[in-house]
């Protein structure tokens, strides 16, 4: 067994630790911090991350702090946080699954895969050279990457192998570099599994965190049903398996309906995401009620006719105060250029539930 | 001689205008100032953490009209 003291001869250690800024990434650095390694974070942003994004769209004006938590997390740990936009590579892993797909299309295991291996990459550029990597991840914490199977196959398939280290689970798990060549000591590691969340909230209370976030569904947005489907439409409609990061933006924001396979609206459900979509004006022809105070709403689609436009405008003025009127006049704006028009709003018996995406 | 640049990340949400200020600072030097500006409220949050985070410190911070800047001054790594 390796001492304290022993640990203490050997300080260089880095790791270099994957940050969501849920609880496990948390406690995962802590425990190895604690045995004196020097830890940095690194956080992925994939476009996909549910961090902030629909919090700052909507209810812009709510007092309530927005923060983003691999941020948060970094500062109670008081360690540096790199934060790394990895949104067109992550493209393949979102497209081409080598693991498949969970539930919607969440590719959680080529996802872990991806991250890890992107964090190696990292850690061994000459300017960084770091030692090992670590995760929070829990042996049977979540159905599709986090299983006692899945765990030699993230290690194997990324590349980082026996510089993997998982310390809240570690003891579960054969030995890993940093515990053979005494970086860290096994017997202050942990056996954490399954779904149970109490062994980490009791660490999480040793080591004083209290105000930490625990995503009821994760931290991507693909592992929603509702999410996962905008996405398929969006795919369906185009004809295309593509997307880019206004794409999956867009998805997060107001009430989408597809009308007709070549063209959906997006219609804004209050102020915050009015003045998001009014950024896309010049992608998006948009539509707003001139007579009547409404949401702004974004025809995404192309080759629209003017029978097209009617039927948009008509579906977007009737989520305004205008509902019940008999006309509205709405705002066409496209390329620029700005007309008017009498719409009556579509009422709700008209509008199929296979509209809403 | 400090330098002063400004990025603009209006429209961008959170965490990408802290991503694009990081690698923009990356090829800043101590005592530099970068002014950055944003649409996105949760940068008021986000770049304060960042740069407490990473030894840089915000200088100014003004809202108008759904705009967000936010002056750094670039600290020693």
């Amino acid at each position: 067994m390796t001492t304290l003291q022993e640990l203490a001869q050997n300080p260089k250690k880095k790791a270099v630790a994957l940050i969501s800024g849920g609880l496990d990434s948390l406690l995962a650095a802590k425990v190895v911090m604690e045995q004196g390694v020097h830890v940095e974070g690194i956080n992925f942003f994939t476009g996909f991350c549910v961090e902030g994004h629909t919090h700052a769209i909507r209810n812009m004006k709510k007092e309530k702090p927005k923060r983003n938590n691999a941020l948060w997390v970094a500062e109670q740990l008081g360690i540096k946080l790199h934060m790394i936009d990895v949104i067109e590579e992550y493209k393949d892993v979102v497209l081409n699954p080598k693991h498949g797909y969970g539930q919607h299309l969440n590719p959680c295991l080529d996802c872990k895969i991806f991250m890890v291996n992107k964090a190696l990459a990292w850690s061994w550029m000459e300017e960084n050279q770091f030692d090992f990597i670590i995760t929070g991840e829990v042996i049977g914490q979540r159905p599709k990457s986090q299983r006692r199977e899945t765990m030699p196959v993230i290690a194997r398939e990324s590349g980082a192998d026996n510089r993997l280290l998982r310390p809240l689970c570690a003891k579960n798990l054969p030995e890993t570099l940093p515990e053979r060549e005494g970086w860290v000591d096994r017997d202050k590691l942990y056996d954490f599994h399954g779904r149970n969340r109490k062994p980490q909230m009791a660490l999480a209370e040793e080591f004083g965190f209290e105000d930490y976030a625990q995503p009821a569904g994760g931290c991507c947005f693909l592992t929603d049903a509702s999410y996962s489907g905008k996405l398929t439409d969006l795919w369906n409609g185009r004809g295309t398996r593509d997307y880019d990061i206004d794409d999956i933006m867009l998805l997060k924001v107001g009430r989408h309906l597809r009308p007709r396979p070549h063209f959906k609206v997006i219609v804004a459900r209050e102020e915050g995401e009015n003045h998001y979509l009014r950024g896309y004006q010049q992608q998006f022809t948009m539509v707003e009620a001139v007579s009547h105070i409404g949401p702004l709403g974004a025809i995404d689609g192309a080759s629209l006719s003017d029978d097209d436009l009617k039927l948009a405008a008509r579906i977007i003025s009737r989520y305004g105060q205008g509902r019940d009127a008999e006309s509205v006049i709405v705002r066409i704006t496209r390329n620029g250029v700005s007309t008017d028009h009498e719409v009556a709003p579509l009422p709700s018996d008209q509008i199929p539930a296979d509209w809403h995406v | 001689m400090f330098s002063t640049d400004q990025l603009d990340l209006r429209r961008m949400l959170c965490p990408l205008p802290v991503i694009r200020t990081q690698d923009h600072i990356k090829g800043m030097s101590p005592g530099d100032t970068l002014t950055i500006v944003c649409t996105d409220p949760g940068v008021l949050t986000d770049i304060p953490t960042w740069c407490r985070i990473n030894g840089h410190e915000v200088t100014s911070t003004e809202e108008a009209d759904y705009e967000i800047k936010i002056t750094i001054q670039v600290g020693a790594e």
